[in-house]
């Protein structure tokens, strides 16, 4: 269609001196960047087709190659930058919708960075982690408002079916489908070996990892794909998906290209149909509607399993949270807007859903305010990128969170954004054989294991600086926080003081 | 997975030099000792399988392969005449001819102690093992 108006995003530079023509880079591009040619002897790239992933850079054994943003500028312009300029005429081409993938990237406040950690100074003392004992095990799921015990001393008061987690991590909703068998094999591995949960996403639970059902959450999302009662007796939890924060209202579409005949077993729908998620749950429009099926998963499971409820982070978070703890729901699953997805329109992903820590301190003081917040666990997604983060969400209220972003990025994701292409060359984001191969499972269930492992040990470290010994002391007591350059009405929100104060 | 890192760092490993560039800078490139064979949907990588009872010591009309107490096949360049009968016999293909005379092929690169092409699979596709 005429003239072409995109320029290379990014340039592959090649050192020629150090460059072997050993042709790893050519082999190892899912996106043919790399060839060789024959006349010149040389390697050469086509800068157009790169998504900047690493994969070429990383296994170079030379170190001859470099990726850098293509010097082509537009004139400057602080309105009309280029990205909105390219974009414009990538929608003019096609007239489509702009599709990305992974979390939000645009340059909104990050909260986690304006929080301070506190740590004990000689009228209080620390605690030394590897002299002393330090608890991070967590019950997820409704605590009860009092406890009844018989004459014996023995408990009577029945407790609700509980995650039992040895650290206050778990990896976030991610479907086979949307990553990769070997990805999806790690997170479970992984999840059984630390003893905390992986989840299924929405679209089933492949037959060979019912294995792992001990540490696995099912999830229940607006399509039903892939839910029948074996399913969910299967999990140890069954999450209800209501919202996701990098698509906050709408629903999801697998092309029915990718529905071949392990997806189609695994989603009970015929191979080649497309798999649509609706936008809403067509059986819920009130909160009475959620409770309902709440119930009919607690009917189907004998009451046995804790039903998770996940919602995006948006505007009227806290009054939407307030009804979820009123449902029976035992956890919800709150997902902040800088959370991943292997596909949302670009508009919904950069423009929709509220940050996390906000979320989380307003419904975690909504919760309190009106005294149902041990009716609930709240579990905190979308961008928890280090332990510091960990810690500070725990603080702000939150029982555990989820890690997706992280976990990925644990198993090579270098956060290319290009997860919807389906050429992931990590093997991670893809469902060709010959990509997925590439994330052989036995090292990347280490590699997370490793990661989480790394954050257990710095939580402690934070704890024991703070005086204290056990995560459940430090649930939800912001003052151990402390804002920087935060305006009063973020503080207020986030219920903790200036820094100084 | 197809990358063929292995060959170039078997190459390299053998090549004498401290630097992959320069071992593979100049007219004669080093030469590896496995080979990657590669099909639709599968990849693998084809080096010696140092065989209890090996075929090449046996048909060796020089006495240059020979197997050490170890149970490593290895050649003694030296003593190698080219005649290529190892080849023809050997039932993996995982002798290979040189590009001298002699023939080339794996000997666990002994000096280092730690096979090249396992150290440096991405993948851990190629592992070395004790078996036995």
């Amino acid at each position: 269609m005429g003239i072409n108006y995109f320029t290379p995003q990014y340039e592959v530079c090649r050192d020629p001196k150090k460059c072997i023509k050993c042709k790893v880079c050519m082999r190892q591009c899912a996106n043919e960047v790399h060839s060789y040619d024959e006349e010149l002897d040389m390697m050469v790239a086509d800068d157009s087709k790169c998504v900047d992933c690493q994969r070429c850079v990383s296994l170079c054994p030379t170190r001859a190659l470099r990726i850098t943003k293509y010097q082509n500028e537009f004139k400057e312009n602080a309105n009309w930058t280029q990205q909105h300029i390219t974009e414009i005429y990538k929608q003019a081409n096609t007239g489509g919708v702009l599709l990305s993938s992974m979390g939000n990237p645009v340059p909104y406040p990050i909260y986690w960075d304006k929080l301070l950690i506190n740590a004990s100074q000689v009228t209080n003392p620390s605690i030394d982690p590897l002299r002393e004992p330090m608890e991070t095990r967590v019950q997820l799921g409704s605590k009860p408002q009092k406890l009844e015990f018989d004459e014996d001393g023995k408990l009577k008061t029945k407790i609700a079916p509980h995650l039992d987690l040895q650290v206050p991590i778990m990896f976030s909703a991610m479907s086979y489908g949307s990553i990769s068998r070997n990805a999806h094999e790690s997170l479970a591995r992984a999840a059984e070996e630390l003893g905390t949960y992986y989840n299924t996403g929405e679209g089933g639970l492949n037959e060979d990892f019912y294995q792992y059902g001990k540490n696995t959450i099912v999830q229940v999302a607006s399509g039903r794909f892939g839910v029948h009662v074996g399913y969910l007796s299967a999990g140890a939890a069954i999450e209800i998906k209501m919202g996701q924060g990098a698509k906050p209202g709408i629903g999801g579409h697998l092309p029915g290209e990718k529905v071949g005949e392990d997806v189609s077993k695994t989603r009970m729908i015929p191979v080649g149909s497309d798999a649509i998620s609706p936008a809403p749950h067509h059986d819920i429009y009130s909160i009475e509607d959620l409770r309902q099926l709440v119930f009919s998963l607690k009917e189907a499971t004998a009451y046995t399993k804790p039903v998770i409820v996940k919602i995006a982070a948006v505007h009227n978070v806290a009054a939407i949270a307030s009804g979820i703890a009123r449902s029976g729901a035992d956890i919800i699953a709150i997902d902040g807007y800088r959370g991943g997805t292997g596909a949302a329109p670009t508009r919904i992903r950069d423009n929709v859903g509220i940050p996390i820590e906000l979320a989380l301190a307003s419904v975690d003081q909504r919760l309190r305010d009106e005294g149902i917040r041990n009716n609930v666990s709240l579990v905190v997604a979308g961008s928890i990128r280090n332990s510091g983060d960990i810690v500070k969400a725990i603080a702000l209220g939150a029982d555990a969170v989820y890690i997706g972003t992280s976990a990925l990025i644990a198993l090579g994701c270098h956060v290319c954004r290009s997860c919807h292409g389906g050429k992931c060359n990590w093997g991670i984001a893809t469902q060709r054989p010959d990509l997925v191969k590439r994330l052989n499972p036995d090292i990347g269930y280490k590699r997370l294991i490793n990661l989480v492992h790394a954050w257990d040990h710095e939580i402690k470290e934070m704890l024991g600086g703070m005086g204290i010994n056990a995560i459940e002391s430090l649930k939800g007591n912001r003052l151990m926080l402390r804002g920087i350059g935060l305006s009063q009405k973020e503080l207020d929100i986030l219920g903790v003081m200036h820094a100084g104060e | 997975m197809g990358c063929h890192l292995c060959e170039y760092y078997c190459a390299f490993a053998h090549s004498g030099k401290i630097d992959m560039v320069k071992a593979f800078s100049g007219d004669s490139k080093p030469q590896p000792r496995l080979t990657i064979e590669e099909g639709d949907s599968i990849n693998f990588a084809v080096s010696c399988r140092h065989c209890e009872t090996p075929l090449c010591v046996k048909s060796c009309i020089t006495g240059a392969m020979q197997k050490d107490e170890d149970g490593r096949v290895f050649v003694d360049e030296s003593r190698c005449v080219g005649c290529y009968t190892c080849i023809l016999v050997c039932p993996y293909g995982s002798v290979i001819p040189g590009k001298e005379k002699a023939i080339k092929k794996c000997d666990l690169c002994i000096e280092s102690g730690k096979p090249a092409c396992a150290e440096n699979c991405p993948n851990l596709a190629i592992v070395y093992e004790e078996r036995g």
